[in-house]
Parts: structure tokens; C-alpha cells; sequence
């Protein structure tokens, strides 16, 4: 295990949590307001030094049948906070968002409704208006350029629709284009030392990491119980957190790490919601009629356990030897694989929340724990991590705490391919307070005076 | 900061280069027969002219939006007898107005009587600009003087015979030209005269919004009380509590004319390009008199219209509302402030004319985004989701909900529109 410290606490970020929480509209119930535990939020949270800007979401039937359930296993079930509006909302921009409807789309599609915090609907209708913005669509960053130092970056190259190449100079490169592009633009462009696993050198690709997701699906009398899953938003739901990181106690259980677990809908999908019970066939009458009679008595959570994935010597990104993009470049090559300490927390909290969704009254209850190999062509979450991570030690990170560059001071790294190691929440909140962060740092120290913003 | 993520390092250069041109008039007489100075170095006249000129909106007809040269002329304006050019009124000395003598300036704003007694077509508001002081005019000459000429000749008269024989509008002239500035009322207050003057000379709102006789003239005595021009119907924007601005406060008319939103409305269509161009850009003093200034009107007086009388029309109308409408529109009807429009209560909703309703129905909309509101937010096309029955009773529906009452829409007038917006190549 290479689990390291992100060189950042969290009295650090929380400004910058605010900032983004109130950018994008995030609806919650507080639970910890300046130390102060609130009813109805999560006990377990950092102080916030205010609320969230808008009221949790309204709950669906299911999900305040699990809040109930939970409360009565001696847990304290808070609304998980959501980038779905609550009510219309005013961001400290000017950029005006709808009330949510719960259609039940929100994942996977764009919000008709201007629902959803992305950026188009929170940032980018201010920025395009700005006299010094301009971006350009459909065009792919190939390369970060730099002098023959290799120590400053000169700007990007890259390739539009026809193909043809073009070079941007800069004095300044922010790199955000998701985990594994940050790392790969890195590798190929040369920048940093590649991680090498064998010596146990290199930091670039070092520390990759994703998430340790499982689920159970509660079965339950259709006479007695009609969810209406189809009242859904993208992140709905009643979660618990007292089985995440040190907030329980780990001693007899053989494992560190753990994650947040609830009845969580991030979409009401009317083919990948519907599920039926073991034993029933794949196809056909009986299929049909199994559809028919559980589709509104299943409880289906998107994300049952959302659990932490730990970073390893022997998971990393590293160029591809054989395969390659369009452009001739070699593809991104992810080497993971699930360790027992991951298998066993999964195995833990799979089965806590197993017993939660049977006291909601489910007849039946299959958990689907997660075990095995990894598998890629299993989804569980988007949230890849790592592989260009922040720290304090320039021989074990690629990144200052201010997401700078060890090695290319005029060169910024931003997105969740910084952090050391995956916690069981959500990485999005984390990822907007350290671009914050970062941005504050380049406005107020590096403009003044560039160079590297730490000394190590 | 890196300037532009991604654009090519020499048209970065290029696009930094702006030519100043503020000496353009330099060397030409400083006096005219009036007696007004047209200092070159009169920067307070310069840019009064400037602002005067934002608040007609010069630059809508006389710009091609775009192409980067204010006032060089060349954009087709649509009218119903067809299509006239705004012409180059930038400097340029051969093909602008850079040779014209102040009097010929202010006979052409004023009288619509151009370079060797050429008679303007009334495309260019002269009957409405006739209303301005002969300072500000002549303020705008100052402005005008100052832009970077462009050589662009502009043949204006695009238009089909018989319309094109410019002489005829000595006859339109004689019906519907009353030349003359504002004369102030004294029995009003200094904000109602400064409101009365712009709405009536250079914003020239009527030349959109008041019904016009067959051949083009205003029918004054309807004054801003609604016309369908270009596949749109100007709303009435008397203080008419039915079909007008009675439901807006001074307040909420100069919100939607600073930020083209306030909380019952969002703009869209022509009126966007307005607000955009003019009205977002004038001061709140000029915004509150214009406002001050409609509310004094008492536009049309008389019951409300019919209500339809298409009771399938109505319940189909309704269950597709719940379906395509509401999520955004509320089942109320009453949108989101600032964001969605609310159905409920609004003038265009009830207006005799349902030309806005089928065009924003069948194309979608885009609001406009403004400094003060950015967000912009847009409305999908529905043209290829509801036919023609669909659509006439949603909108009927519409137009016979939450209070209003208005004549139902006719599934043959949602046809028309889709044909009128293949024409126009929507």
C-alpha cells in the first residue's frame, strides 16, 4: 500500500468546498455548521462555515423507507448533497438554474431543464462573454510543449477536425482533460519522471486508483409497497457514513478504509432499473411477467456502497507497448487489480447495508458483493484517481500541494488524477475545491512572482 | 494566463491590432451653419452622439453582425414590400457618408432626404428620427465621424417594382411624414417628456410595434399597440392590462430592457437583437423614463377577448402541456423568474395575433444573454414533435389557462408558420 498524505488539509480547502458548493447549487442538509453537529446532516462531515446553498432534494418513497430503516439500526441517514437543484437558484455568478423534476434522465444525458450544475450551466455562460476567453470545439491536445530545459512549458499542440496540427504558445499550461489524459499528455510529452514499478521510481502514472462499488437489490411485496422509480434525479438518495474511513472502529476486522452506503439513484432508467429476482429466466413470458410484478416493489439503489480503493505499488498507468490512438500515439495502459484490503471492506460493508435494506421489509435481499479480479467492463463509478498526484516529496509525487508541477513550474495539473489515494466519497467536490485552490494560488502567488510555489 | 487555450499563434497577433481612427475628421471645418461645433477633440459631444447612437440601434441595420466593421452598411432588412440594405454611413468619403455636409446629414436622419435630394425609404426611421433635436443629431454626426471608415459600396434599393421607383415616396411622404422635432408637454414631468422622446424618435419603437396601413405608414391611432412583422407579432407595449405592460411595474420593464429578463418574460427573436445592441446599454435614468413614458399609455379599452370555444382542443391541449410544458413552464403556468417565462398573465400568451406563440413553439428559442443576466437560457424546437393539431392545442390551451382568454389557434395557422420558416430557411 503507497497510501501518502495530499499535502493539503481540509481547513485548507474548505473555502474553496464552499466556493465550488455555491458555483454549482449544491443541495444538502448541513451536518457539522463552524463545529457545530446538526440534525438531519452528516455528523461525520469537516465543520462547513455555512450551509449548503440550496435545501436537500425531496425524498422518493424508497428512499426515506431506507432513512427510517437505518435510523432505527442506530444510524444517523442524511440526504446525499446533489448537483440537481432543489429549488431555482442564483450562483454568486449570475447563471440562473431551474427547480429539478426528478425525470429521472440525469445521468448520462444533459438536464433540459437547467437543472444539473455542469459548466454549462454554472460558469461557462459568463466566460464566453469575457473579451479575453475563446475556446476552441472538437480540437485534441496532442502534446505539452517544452524548451529545451525540459524545466518550462512553452505552450500545446494540437489537432483539429481535418487533422491538422497547430501549436497554442503559452506561459502558462493548465492541463485538466480527465485521470488517465493528464497522465498520458504527460508520458508522452515527456514531462516528469515515469513510474516505474519494479524499482519503486518515477512518479508519472504512480498511485492509480478507481472505486470499490457494490450493491444489494431488495425484493419486496408488490401489495404492500410502490416506490415509483421512476422519481429519480442523478444523485437522489439517503445515504449513511458511519462505515467511511476512521469512523468506525476497524480493530478485529482486518482492514482499513471504508465508504458511505444508502439508497442512492442516479437515475430512474426504465431498462437498467428494472431487475427481477434470482431464478428468473433472461427472457421470455416469465421474464415479462417477473418485469411486470417487481418493477415498482424493487428497491434498486444506483450506488448501494460507494467504498474507498487504496493505492498500491503494483496498480499504475503506464504507455501502452502495443496499442495505439489515432494519431499513432500509444493508449493509456491501466494495471489494477482489487487487493484483499478492498475485497474485505467491500465484503463488511456489503453486508451492513444488506441488512439495512431488509429491515425497510424486503422479502428477499441479493447482494452483489464485489469480488474476483477486477473488471473493466464492470461499472462501478467514473471516479478514476491518481497517477499525477500532489505531495509534499518531490520523489513520491508529480504535483506541489498547489497542483503545480515539481519539475515544470508554469505547468498545473488539475483533476482527481491528483489525488494519492480514492476515499470513499465522491471525488467532484474535492476536485472543484482543489482547483479553486490551485487558481487562488496561481492569482495571488505565482502571477506575482513565477516559479515553484514550494521549495522542496 | 494563456490567451486562448487553442487558437493559431498569428491570428492571435492579428485580431490584437486595432485600428484607432479618431483623427479621421481632423483638418475639416470646425463650425457648421448652426453654430455648433464639430470639434474633432469635442470628446463629451463624441460620446454623447455614441451613446445617442446605441440608444436608436445605428448599428443593427448598418452593421453586419459579425463581420467586425461598425456601420460599414450591407445587412438586408426585411420589410413587407421587400428587401432594402442598410447603407454605409461610416466616413469613408466615396462610398460612406464622409463627404456629406452636416445639413445633408440632418436632412437625411430627419427628412429622409439623402445626397441630391434622394428620397430614404422609410426603413430608415426618419419619420421617427425627424423627432430629434438638431444637438443630438448632430451629436451622432460627431460619433459617426470618428469610426474607421470602410470602403464598402451599399446599393440599398433591393426592392421589386413598383417599390423600387424611389419617387413614390413623395406620395408615401404626404400621407404618413410629419416632419417636426419633439415638442415637450410642460404639463408632464421632465422624465415622461425624456421618456416620450426616445420612445417616439430615436428608439423609434413603433416602427415595430405599431400596426401599419397597407402601405407601410403607422396607423397612429394604435399606436405601439402590437404588429406582425418578419414571422413575429411586437407586442402591444401600451399600459393595456390585457394584452399590454399593465402587469409590469416601471421596474419590471426596465429589467427586461437592461437584461432582456425579469420575472415574467425572457427575450427573445428580433427584441433580443435590440436589447443586445441598445437598450442594455443605456442608462437607467433613459431605461425608467421609457417605462415611465408607456405606462402612461392607455392603449386599447374594451372586454377581453372570446374565450375559444374548442373544448377537445382545450383537454388535448392540456395533457400535452402536463407532457412537453410543464417541467419547465410549472403546471401553473408561471415559469421561473428570470429563467423560464411565465405562461400565466402574459400579453403575448393572450395577443390577438398568435404569430410569437407558433414561432417559438415550432423553432424553439433563444433568450439573451446580457452582462446582468447571462444565463440565456434556451427553449427546444417542437416542430418535430407536434403536428399541426398538436400544436394549435397546446397553444390554445395556452392561450385559455390560468386566467387568460383568447381566440383559439387554428391548426392551418401552425402550417402556415412551418411553410413561412421553410421559406425563410429556418
Amino acid at each position: 500500500m503507497t497510501i501518502q498524505d495530499f499535502g493539503v488539509t481540509y481547513d485548507d480547502l474548505e473555502p474553496h468546498y464552499d466556493q465550488f458548493e455555491y458555483l454549482c447549487g449544491t443541495s444538502g442538509a448541513a451536518g457539522n455548521l463552524k463545529g457545530q453537529i446538526l440534525e438531519g446532516g452528516n455528523p461525520f462531515e469537516g465543520p462547513r462555515s455555512r450551509p449548503y446553498p440550496n435545501p436537500p432534494q425531496a425524498q422518493p418513497f424508497s428512499h426515506t423507507l431506507f432513512a427510517k430503516a437505518a435510523r432505527e439500526l442506530g444510524y444517523k441517514p442524511f440526504p446525499q448533497p446533489s448537483g440537481n437543484m432543489s429549488q431555482a437558484y442564483v450562483n454568486p455568478l449570475g447563471v440562473r438554474l431551474g427547480p429539478c423534476t426528478y425525470c429521472g434522465f440525469c445521468e448520462w444525458f444533459g438536464c433540459g431543464n437547467y437543472s444539473k450544475a455542469s459548466p454549462q450551466t454554472t460558469i461557462l455562460p459568463v466566460l464566453v462573454r469575457k473579451s479575453n476567453f475563446s475556446y476552441r470545439t472538437e480540437c485534441e491536445v496532442t502534446r505539452i510543449n517544452v524548451d529545451g530545459s525540459g524545466k518550462r512549458a512553452t505552450g500545446v499542440t494540437f489537432v483539429d477536425t481535418s487533422g491538422e496540427e497547430w501549436e497554442q504558445p503559452a506561459d502558462l499550461v493548465i492541463l485538466a482533460a480527465f485521470t488517465v489524459f493528464n497522465v498520458q499528455l504527460l508520458l508522452m510529452s515527456g514531462i516528469g519522471k515515469p513510474y516505474d514499478p519494479v524499482a519503486n521510481q518515477g512518479v508519472i502514472g504512480r498511485n492509480f486508483t478507481h472505486q470499490t462499488i457494490s450493491d444489494a437489490i431488495g425484493f419486496f411485496d408488490k401489495e404492500k409497497f410502490n416506490f415509483n422509480p421512476f422519481i429519480a434525479s442523478g444523485s437522489i438518495g439517503m445515504i449513511i457514513d458511519e462505515f467511511n474511513g476512521d469512523n468506525f472502529d476497524h480493530g478485529p476486522l482486518g482492514f482499513v478504509g471504508g465508504g458511505y452506503m444508502g439508497q442512492v439513484q442516479t437515475g430512474g432508467r426504465p431498462i437498467q432499473t428494472t431487475h427481477v429476482p434470482p431464478g428468473t429466466p433472461r427472457w421470455g413470458a416469465k421474464w415479462k411477467s417477473a418485469v411486470r410484478d417487481n418493477y415498482l416493489s424493487t428497491v434498486t439503489p444506483g450506488t448501494g456502497v460507494h467504498g474507498s480503493f487504496y493505492s498500491y505499488r503494483d496498480v499504475y498507468l503506464d504507455l501502452d507497448p502495443l496499442y495505439r490512438d489515432r494519431f499513432g500515439r500509444p493508449l493509456m495502459r491501466m494495471t489494477i487489480d482489487f487487493h484483499d484490503n478492498e475485497l474485505k471492506q467491500n465484503a463488511y460493508l456489503t453486508d451492513k447495508f444488506a441488512e439495512i435494506i431488509k429491515a425497510m421489509g424486503a422479502n428477499q435481499v441479493v447482494k452483489q458483493t464485489r469480488t474476483g479480479h477486477y473488471d473493466v467492463t464492470d461499472y462501478q463509478t467514473t471516479h478514476l484517481c491518481g497517477g499525477a498526484i500532489m505531495g509534499t516529496d518531490p520523489t513520491t509525487s508529480a504535483l506541489n500541494r498547489y497542483l503545480q508541477m515539481w519539475d515544470v513550474p508554469n505547468l498545473f495539473v488539475m483533476g482527481a488524477s491528483a489525488f494519492p489515494q480514492n476515499a470513499g466519497y465522491n471525488p467532484t467536490g474535492t476536485v472543484g475545491a482543489l482547483a479553486y485552490w490551485s487558481a487562488e494560488a496561481i492569482r495571488t502567488q505565482y502571477l506575482k512572482n513565477p516559479g515553484p510555489l514550494v521549495h522542496a | 494566463m494563456p490567451k486562448g487555450f487553442a487558437c493559431r499563434n498569428t491570428a492571435v497577433a492579428v485580431a490584437s491590432l486595432v485600428v484607432a481612427s479618431s483623427l479621421i475628421a481632423a483638418g475639416r471645418a470646425q463650425t457648421n451653419q448652426y453654430g455648433t461645433s464639430l470639434d474633432p477633440q469635442n470628446f463629451t459631444q463624441i460620446e454623447q452622439g455614441r451613446y445617442l447612437a446605441v440608444a436608436g440601434d445605428c448599428a443593427s441595420c448598418h452593421t453586419v453582425p459579425g463581420s467586425g466593421q461598425p456601420f460599414a452598411g450591407g445587412r438586408p432588412i426585411e420589410t413587407p414590400f421587400g428587401v432594402v440594405v442598410g447603407a454605409n454611413i461610416t466616413p469613408d468619403r466615396e462610398t460612406g457618408i464622409g463627404a456629406w455636409s452636416d445639413e445633408l446629414f440632418l436632412s437625411a436622419l430627419r427628412e429622409g432626404k439623402g445626397h441630391g435630394g434622394l428620397l430614404l425609404y422609410p426603413a430608415m426611421p426618419y419619420p421617427y428620427y425627424t423627432k430629434v433635436t438638431e444637438r443630438d443629431a448632430l451629436a451622432i454626426r460627431a460619433y459617426l465621424n470618428t469610426v474607421t471608415p470602410v470602403h464598402n459600396a451599399v446599393v440599398s434599393n433591393k426592392l421589386p417594382f413598383p417599390f423600387d421607383v424611389r419617387e413614390e415616396m413623395t406620395v408615401w411622404n404626404s400621407l404618413y411624414f410629419k416632419s417636426g422635432e419633439f415638442e415637450p408637454d410642460p404639463k408632464k414631468s421632465a422624465e415622461w417628456n425624456r421618456g416620450a422622446y426616445i420612445v417616439e424618435g430615436l428608439g423609434h419603437c413603433g416602427a415595430c410595434h405599431t400596426p401599419k396601413s397597407t402601405l407601410g405608414g403607422d396607423d397612429n391611432t394604435h399606436a405601439l399597440q402590437g404588429y406582425a412583422l418578419q414571422g413575429w407579432f411586437a407586442p402591444n407595449i401600451t399600459n393595456d392590462s390585457e394584452r399590454g405592460l399593465g402587469g409590469w411595474s416601471i421596474a419590471d420593464i426596465v429589467s427586461y430592457l437592461k437584461t432582456g429578463h425579469n420575472p415574467a418574460t425572457a427575450s427573445t427573436g428580433i427584441m433580443a437583437e435590440e436589447i443586445t445592441l441598445s437598450s442594455s446599454q443605456m442608462t437607467d435614468a433613459d431605461l425608467t423614463a421609457i417605462a415611465t413614458y408607456l405606462k402612461s399609455l392607455p392603449g386599447q379599452t374594451g372586454a377581453a377577448p372570446a374565450p375559444a370555444s374548442a373544448p377537445e382542443a382545450v383537454a388535448a391541449g392540456g395533457a400535452i402541456y402536463a407532457d412537453e410544458c410543464s417541467a419547465c413552464h410549472g403546471p401553473d403556468g408561471k415559469g421561473v423568474p428570470y429563467l423560464f417565462p411565465s405562461l400565466a398573465g402574459s400579453p403575448n400568451v393572450r395577443s390577438a395575433d398568435p404569430a410569437s406563440l407558433v414561432r417559438v413553439l415550432l423553432e424553439g428559442a433563444r433568450s439573451v444573454a446580457t452582462t446582468g443576466e447571462p444565463t440565456g437560457p434556451g427553449m427546444p424546437s417542437f416542430a418535430w414533435k407536434l403536428n399541426d393539431d398538436q400544436a394549435a392545442a397546446v397553444l390554445t390551451y395556452i392561450r385559455n389557462s390560468w386566467g387568460s382568454s383568447a381566440p383559439a389557434v387554428d391548426p392551418h395557422q401552425v402550417s402556415q408558420a412551418r411553410a413561412s420558416m421553410a421559406r425563410m430557411g429556418q
